[in-house]
């Protein structure tokens, strides 16, 4: 079983963790076309690549960002929401 | 006739302790330490087994876990493999896969047919005609599969466990002592696994009569033993490496699962057979196995062998059967090229026959046909071809196969390692590895002693460098093999085949020069059409001379052939360890324990156990709950609804919060009142509903479905995450006990009780209070759900026991019922009150779930908003209404999912139904397309059976249209009266 390194916490059990998906920025409704919004609520990009996901340590209750290769499963960084640059 | 040798040193058994056994209903005797093929052997037992497709009589191969035609049934217990199944007093083994035991198996006829049973022969027959194949299948299934699972079997619970180490080193032979050492030394805490019952890997059985291996073998051992930071465990498998150094170790009773933070792999190497006519016949195995069964169990493997050898072990082996008392009538060696290492000569001394550059053309079987018997050599030229012209016949009663090895490379495939073919040694070595992940010894391509312990102490060095321990290091030489311990292609051919490369499927060479005729040339199709390494032993002795075939057939070389891919776990497992003790916890509310002193019906609802009704003795359910029903509508009830979800939110912008996350308007909602709350996700569709009171201006308390508040929980810690709103989130699920006081009695039940006002112009309709009942803190809630005078009381759940027992005996001059879920489903049914998960599915919108009133489109944003706006200005695609049958109807009554159709089409679906006792007829909500959605309109449902019964659309609610019941007492305790 993987660890993932909270940043609360540290490195825990991957199965401590509920996977929520890859963050993806929410158009503007008032501003977005029907099309645009559709596209953002129903499509999902599974090409592989690294990607910014939603992680969230359950014990905690910690949510956190993963940049992740989805790839090769190979966690590049993890970091509270809005400390990217930390 | 015994064939047991004098006690030999450092062997595995003790002869202090008999064990009598019984194998296939005859008796035996053997000792502590004995394995069941030991046993058997010892006492001149070597048809041990029946193999899986030809059924052949077949013995001893490895005696290292990968016997699979001599697994036995013991009880309940399948397919234990008897060359390391340890024997037990009383034991009654049975050899599997047999119709009439295993002598006289009726299935046996299979290997006088098996001309007829082609590779792919499966997949090409049994399919015409048609008709004739559910017989065909009944045949083969009944014909196929290995042990036979006991129903009666008992469950066994297994513990599982946790551990911890520094280095993992996973081998306890030369090199892996040797790399457990050199870690603990750097300071490292190692542990180290080996599957065997006693540690020293090969140095306990290919000693090659020299004194100096098995005094390394406890140099090496003392040195573990000595230093305290490593742990030995022993008769433990390594069963597959996962993600981050984690590696399941299973032993006998249970899996433990091993976090390290590196891993050693000196897994060794699988001992290869070679593949000549007849190879399978009792009494051929590999040299190894002899070895083990001489130095292990003190049992003499043979009387007069013939060694087929194709490398230096195949030497040492010689030697170690000619001190044994072993006539050794011939060594066979495959090489053109002469043995160049001190044993030939040796070997020469000891008199014994070389023949250099033969080969074994078939094997001989006795007139009993359950042995071998002799074998016919003859010389091999340079492109490996038998020459059977020059053939010699040399009796003996056993051979021992030296002629390779392929390394256990099994975990470090699974940890990632891209192996590559070495050709000076003909075999697989570990390509790059991942981080943290070391091999060593034979998986590594080292097979000479020293070096060996060399490289051991190489790998111990790197993993302690890994982990931050030690002190740096330069470079470790560890000098290369100077001859190959594996041959290139030790098959032959023969043109009446039964030269085996698969034991454990029965398949020969010309299955695989079938097979590539038909197309299947590459690996992993050859694998599938073959079904070469899909058997018990997953190809540790059948993989690597599988790919060899394959690489000559092809004219590629065996890097481009390539492996298949080696998969956890290592060896099986029992289901019972990977199942463990199974852990489901479930919730109960507090006031569980007056639930079961009611005789609650409990059900399962998510996580939580829940009271369905209350049995009462001499009356069925629906009796049961028939007089729930009439006893709230009439007087008094109480339920527990304590599994609702409970949040609690705070803080500045808490109303704020609630706009966002629900579809209501919440910002305008006075405190001291409740409001309905429908939740959507961001598609539109309706994923939860409850109650949200506002205590305070800036404290909300709201309620979530039973199932739903875990998940609601997280998601709105998640979206304030990025919204930064100023509020808290509390999840208080567990933290309140809370019940629904309803009838149009309830009142009058908590006069006496409440410290506040709760006249109707006190407390009214939807109003939310925080007060005490009966001396109990609790907030109530005046609610409608199930449509008559109610009161939701949330307490901190220490006081839920006491407030139950409060309202039943405040209750009691009423006649107070507790009711379960089942009531309320009709109570609220009769009211038209939808339940999120039932009336509606992963893609229904508030819209179509009659719901609209709870949606307010003109607020700046919701969750779902913008994708409702879309849907909204589509056309409807369903509607949820209420029906109702004729109160004459009498035949069966609809279930929730009949269809409803429509000149043929189905155009929706029953969600509820129910038979209403106070309207007197069935009544339920149903989704049907908008077209048909009017008041008054015909409705076709399709039962069970395909009769279609006729619904009258009605408009919601059933029952009390107005819903003055549950907003004025006045009026309720008037009709109840009346």
């Amino acid at each position: 079983m993987k660890l993932l390194r909270c940043p609360i916490n540290g490195p825990r059990p991957v199965s401590e963790f509920f996977y929520w998906g890859e963050m993806r920025a929410m158009p503007d409704p008032n501003v977005a076309d029907d099309a645009q919004w559709a596209d953002y609520v129903f499509n999902r990009n599974g090409a592989p690549g690294i990607k910014k996901e939603w992680w969230h340590h359950m014990p905690s209750g910690v949510w956190f960002v993963v940049e992740r290769d989805t790839e090769r499963d190979d966690v590049k960084r993890t970091y509270l929401y809005g400390q990217e640059s930390a | 006739m015994s064939k047991r040798l004098p006690a030999v040193a450092g062997e595995w058994i003790d002869r202090n302790q008999p064990i009598e056994f019984t194998f296939e209903g005859q008796h035996y005797s053997g000792f502590a330490g004995d394995t069941i093929s030991s046993a058997l052997h010892a006492a001149g037992v070597h048809a041990m087994g029946r193999s899986f497709k030809h059924h052949r009589l077949r013995g001893i191969l490895s005696m290292a876990n990968h016997d699979i035609n001599s697994m036995m049934q013991v009880g309940e217990r399948l397919n234990l493999r008897a060359d390391v199944t340890p024997i037990e007093r009383g034991m009654n083994a049975i050899a599997i896969n047999t119709r009439g035991g295993l002598r006289a198996d009726r299935l046996a006829i299979m290997d006088k047919l098996s001309a007829f049973l082609p590779v792919g022969f499966y997949y090409k027959a049994f399919h015409t005609p048609k008709s004739f194949f559910p017989k065909w299948e009944r045949t083969i299934r009944n014909a196929s599969g290995l042990g036979e699972i006991k129903f009666d079997t008992p469950r066994i619970k297994t513990p599982k466990r946790y551990d911890f180490c520094d280095v993992l080193v996973i081998g306890a032979g030369p090199s892996g002592l040797a790399a457990a050492i050199a870690a603990a030394d750097a300071g490292a805490d190692v542990v180290v696994v080996d599957e065997n019952a006693r540690p020293g890997g090969s140095l306990t059985f290919q000693r090659g009569a020299d004194a100096h291996v098995d005094n390394a073998r406890w140099e090496l051992i003392s040195a573990v033993r000595s230093r305290r930071n490593i742990r030995l465990i022993l008769a433990t498998e390594a069963a597959g490496y996962y993600g981050d150094h984690w590696v399941p170790l299973v032993d006998k009773e249970k899996i433990s699962k091993m976090r390290a933070r590196s891993v050693i792999a000196a897994t060794g190497a699988f001992e290869q057979p070679a593949v000549f006519r007849n190879n399978d016949l009792p009494g051929i195995m590999l040299a190894s196995a002899a070895q083990r069964l001489i130095y292990r169990y003190g049992v003499k493997p043979f009387e007069r062998v013939v060694v087929l050898a194709a490398n230096t072990e195949g030497y040492r082996a010689v030697l170690d059967f000619h001190t044994q008392g072993v006539k050794v009538a011939a060594l066979v060696d495959l090489r053109a090229q002469a043995e160049s290492s001190e044993f030939a000569e040796k070997v020469r001394q000891a008199g014994v026959k070389l023949l250099q550059g033969y080969c074994i053309y078939e094997a001989l079987v006795n007139r009993a046909k359950d042995h071998v018997e002799a074998v016919v050599v003859c010389p091999i030229s340079a492109s490996g071809n038998a020459q059977p012209g020059a053939a010699l016949t040399i009796f003996c009663d056993g051979v021992a196969m030296s002629v390779g090895f392929t390394p256990a490379l099994n975990l470090l495939y699974q940890a990632g390692m891209k192996a590559r073919y070495d050709q000076r040694i003909e075999q697989f070595v570990p390509g790059e590895l991942v981080a943290g992940v070391f091999a060593a010894g034979r998986a590594n391509g080292i097979y000479s002693l020293q070096s060996k312990i060399r490289d051991g102490e190489r790998a111990g060095l790197e993993a302690a460098r890994y982990l931050g321990l030690g002190t740096p290091i330069g470079p470790v030489v560890v000098p290369a093999e100077t001859s190959s311990p594996t041959h290139p292609y030790p098959i032959i051919d023969h043109p009446k085949g039964k030269n085996f490369v698969d034991f454990d499927e029965d398949i020969q060479v010309k299955d695989f020069v079938n097979a590539a005729q038909e197309g299947f040339d590459n690996i992993e199709l050859m694998k599938r059409y073959t079904t070469v390494g899909m058997g018990p032993s997953q190809g540790k002795h059948s993989n690597m001379n599988a790919i060899r075939i394959l690489a000559k057939i092809t004219g590629k070389s065996i890097q481009e052939v390539g492996t298949t891919t080696a998969r956890p776990f290592f060896h099986p497992a029992p289901l019972s360890h990977l199942a463990g003790r199974s852990f489901n916890p479930e919730r109960v509310t507090p006031m569980h324990d007056r639930h079961v002193t009611l005789n609650a019906k409990l059900m399962q609802a998510g996580v939580w156990l829940r009271p369905e009704y209350y049995h009462v003795s001499g009356k069925s359910k629906d009796q049961a709950v028939s007089d729930e029903v009439r006893a709230i509508r009439q007087s008094l009830g109480l339920i527990d609804v304590g599994t609702l979800g409970k949040l609690e939110v705070y803080g500045v912008d808490a109303a704020e919060f609630l706009e966002r996350i629900y579809t209501g308007r919440f910002a305008n909602l006075k405190a001291g009142m409740t409001r309905y709350a429908v939740m959507c996700d961001e598609s539109g569709v309706m994923i939860d509903d409850g109650v949200v009171a506002r205590l305070a201006d800036q404290q909300f308390y709201f309620t979530t479905t039973t199932t739903g508040s875990a998940t609601v929980y997280r998601e709105l810690t998640r979206l304030n995450t990025m919204w930064r709103l100023n509020v808290g989130i509390v999840n208080v699920t567990g933290h309140f006990a809370a019940v629904n006081l309803a009838g149009p009695h309830s009142r009058s039940a908590l006069q006496g009780l409440a410290d506040f006002d709760v006249s109707e112009a006190g407390f009214p309709y939807l109003g939310v209070r925080e007060g005490h009942v009966s001396g109990i803190p609790a907030r109530l809630m005046r609610v409608g759900f199930v449509g008559e005078l109610g009161y939701e009381i949330h307490v901190p759940a220490e006081y839920g026991a006491a407030l139950w027992d409060v309202l039943m005996d405040a209750g009691r001059p009423f006649g107070i019922r507790p009711f379960g879920v089942e009531a309320q489903r009709l109570l609220r049914l009769e009211k038209g009150h939808v339940i999120v998960g039932q009336d509606t599915d992963g893609l229904t919108t508030p819209f179509e779930a009659a719901s609209s009133f709870a949606v307010k489109m003109d607020k700046p944003f919701f969750i779902g908003q913008r994708s409702l706006k879309i849907i909204q200005a589509k056309p409807l695609r369903q509607s949820l209404v209420a029906f109702v049958l004729d109160n004459s109807y009498s035949g069966a009554t609809p279930k929730e999912c009949h269809l409803v159709i429509d000149r043929g089409d189905m155009v929706g679906r029953v969600t509820s139904v129910a038979f209403s006792e106070a309207l007197g007829q069935v009544i339920g909500l149903a989704y049907v397309t908008p077209e048909l959605a009017n008041i008054g309109a015909k409705i076709q449902i399709r039962i069970d059976g395909g009769a279609m019964v006729e619904a009258t659309i009605v408009k919601p609610p059933f029952y009390d249209a107005e819903g003055a019941r549950q907003k004025s007492a006045a009026i309720a305790t008037t009709k109840a009266a009346a």
